[in-house]
């Protein structure tokens, strides 16, 4: 465990993390992600608590849609379908993250020097 | 108790001991211990996750829930599969990439301080014991109604169970029971929801016509608001079941068993998949008990509803089905409450004892001692409060664990992660602010409370009106962290900046453990 200490400040000493954060590819970066995840976020918070919301104070979510099927039924499905849609839609932006996150990562070991 | 019934629950016991004798062989060193070596692969995390999530309360739990209230029932399934969202997009892949074992690692890969380290372990132990005393007791009233034997028998059984996987196969063992228990229970709850469907000759259309006079609530029954009528209280609920999943500590603890956050990111995905499924299955076997059990038969078996899976396996496919998922029930108390005694040891014998006591010299040797120790001692204390808990009613340590995750641990793993500004003290703050709200709001709620004697732990007015205080406590913790760290002028940038490209990148100092 000691070891293991030493060993971590040592290569800490070689990387200049302020450096990387300030490189032009890791804001980008950042802002990347940054652009994805909180528009997404506030998106399916909103949805989510919608339906609590419509639930408590209106009652029109009760008038049927399909036959004996109420839209409060179709609301609560498509919090399903969006999970699963959602869960599609981060996979394949994650991937491109992790790319960019490489990209980083190869330039930051070699000596940081990118502006 | 049939002949069935105990063929397949010793079959049960035995396949877990079988898994914790293999699991033991593994079990080395703490890395071991916490984390199964970290070498789960998504598919296999993916499915320990979801066996965390489909505890017994969201199996049986939920499906009363349905059969007897309706819409208002799959408001849980709904919530706690939201919460795998906020876990995806907000938590899951930073927690991997800053932690090792416990959460208190996470925040104090940007903090070494001592008081940090303690206030978040304090939460997680917390927050698993309560939730464990829930679950035992819950096991215990539900073994005496499956199998028809003693309280204090089987939590005892319960108890000493959990206590051998954790105590031998640490994280391994209690991976594998779960891995082994998510796919009976989910081939268990398909072939329900088929023989359910049968029934309705595969016409969901009919199913919601049949349902409107299926039961005594007649078309309400198919509407929201036969269980929750306050709306601020409905809210509260919804926002404590969407934040507090995604900082509960054992599952938490779930994204530390895998290499990488690629890996965690991959078991959150198939996780999603299969609980997605799961809830949407929970309607069918909701449905399927209130139609084909009935309400005043599921109510005489248990007035929480927690009996409407196990009959309504009983009225479609006999006593070998019914004989089968109470097999299955029993397996998922068994697993949730190893996982919960782990997460509740890793905080005692890793956070306080090794890393604030030892100061993270503590030998190899010595964390696996202290680690088993720990679990061993949790385990005790869990079965004792258990014991002791028998005639209280402990609804209100559910909502308490819930919201003590939601307003003491998320702002916390928030901050940590995104924040700059954030400081040691805006993160004690922040625990403490969270932990101390929902405790106080807890103890003072109708959960506690209740002018009828004997509906609530005590009798008498309740001060605060949500059962569930998450829409106050959680403000709460947000705001508690962040009071504390704009009244601190210290704030390391220097340090923020090799959280955030660790956080983002995955990049590991070379001494780390892996």
């Amino acid at each position: 465990m000691a070891l293991e200490k030493e060993k971590r400040q040592q290569t800490e000493k070689e990387i200049d993390y302020e450096k990387v954060v300030q490189s032009s590819s890791f804001k980008q970066f950042m802002q990347d992600k940054k652009k994805f995840i909180i528009p997404w976020t506030i998106f399916f918070l909103v949805f989510y608590f919608l339906l609590p919301i419509l639930t408590s104070y209106t009652t029109f979510l009760n008038t049927p849609a399909i036959g004996d099927i109420s839209w409060v039924w179709l609301f609560a499905f498509a919090q399903f379908v969006m999970t699963w849609v959602l869960c599609i839609v981060y996979v394949k932006k994650a991937n491109s993250f992790d790319k960019q996150a490489d990209e980083i990562l190869e330039k930051m070991q070699e000596g940081g020097d990118d502006k | 108790m049939s002949a069935t019934v105990i063929i397949l629950f010793l079959a049960i016991v035995l396949l877990t001991l079988v898994i914790t004798y293999f699991a033991a062989k593994q079990t080395q060193t703490a890395g071991d211990f916490y984390t199964a070596g970290g070498g789960l692969s998504g598919l296999q995390n993916g499915l320990a996750i979801s066996g965390d999530y489909l505890s017994a309360a969201s199996f049986l739990g939920i499906a009363g829930a349905i059969a007897l209230y309706g819409f208002d029932g799959f408001f849980y399934s709904i919530g706690f599969l939201i919460a795998y969202l906020v876990v995806m997009f907000l938590v899951a892949e930073p927690l991997r990439n800053l932690g090792k074992y416990t959460l208190a690692d996470m925040i104090n890969s940007r903090f070494d301080a001592r008081k940090v380290r303690g206030t978040a372990a304090l939460n997680t132990v917390t927050i698993s014991i309560f939730y464990m005393i829930a679950q035992l007791v819950g096991a215990g009233a539900l073994i005496q109604l499956l199998f028809g034997i003693d309280y204090w028998l089987a939590v005892l059984i319960v108890g000493v169970m959990m206590t051998i996987y954790v105590l031998f196969g640490g994280m391994t063992a209690t991976s594998w029971v779960q891995i082994v228990k998510a796919v009976l229970l989910m081939a268990g709850m398909l072939v329900m929801s088929f023989l359910v469907l049968l029934r309705f000759n595969f016409n969901i259309g009919q199913m919601f016509t049949d349902m409107k006079t299926a039961t005594s609530h007649g078309a309400a029954y198919l509407e929201p608001g036969l269980q929750y009528t306050e709306p601020l209280g409905t809210i509260s609920l919804m926002l404590a079941l969407v934040l507090g999943t995604a900082g509960l500590p054992h599952i938490l603890m779930r994204f530390f068993t895998v290499r990488d956050a690629k890996t965690a990111r991959s078991s959150v995905i198939t996780a999603t998949w299969v609980i997605g499924i799961f809830y949407v299955l929970t309607l069918f076997l909701g449905f399927g008990a209130a139609a084909f059990v009935g309400e005043s038969a599921i109510l005489q078996a248990n007035p929480a509803g927690n009996m409407a899976a196990p009959l309504l396996a009983q009225a479609l496919g006999g006593d070998f089905l019914f004989a089968f998922i109470s097999a299955v029930a029993f397996a998922t108390i068994l697993a949730v409450v190893a996982g919960l005694v782990l997460s509740g040891a890793s905080a005692f014998a890793h956070d306080l004892y090794g890393q604030i006591i030892k100061k993270g010299k503590a030998s190899e040797k010595e964390q696996v001692v202290a680690a088993r120790v720990a679990s061993l001692a949790v385990s005790v204390l869990a079965i004792v409060l258990a014991l002791f808990a028998q005639y209280l009613n402990v609804a209100f340590l559910v909502s308490l664990a819930f919201c003590i995750a939601a307003s003491a641990n998320l702002p916390v793993i928030l901050y940590t992660v995104y924040w700059k500004r954030f400081n040691t003290s805006g993160a004690v703050t922040a625990m403490l602010s969270g932990l101390i709200s929902a405790l106080v709001l807890v103890a003072i709620s109708p959960s506690v409370f209740s002018p009828v004697e004997g509906a609530a732990l005590f009798t008498g007015e309740p001060i605060f009106p949500l059962d569930n205080p998450a829409l106050v406590s959680v403000p709460l913790g947000f705001l508690g962290g962040y009071l504390g760290t704009i009244f601190s002028k210290e704030n390391d940038l220097k340090r923020y900046a090799e959280v955030k490209v660790k956080a983002n990148t995955g990049y590991k100092s070379s001494g780390a453990s892996h």
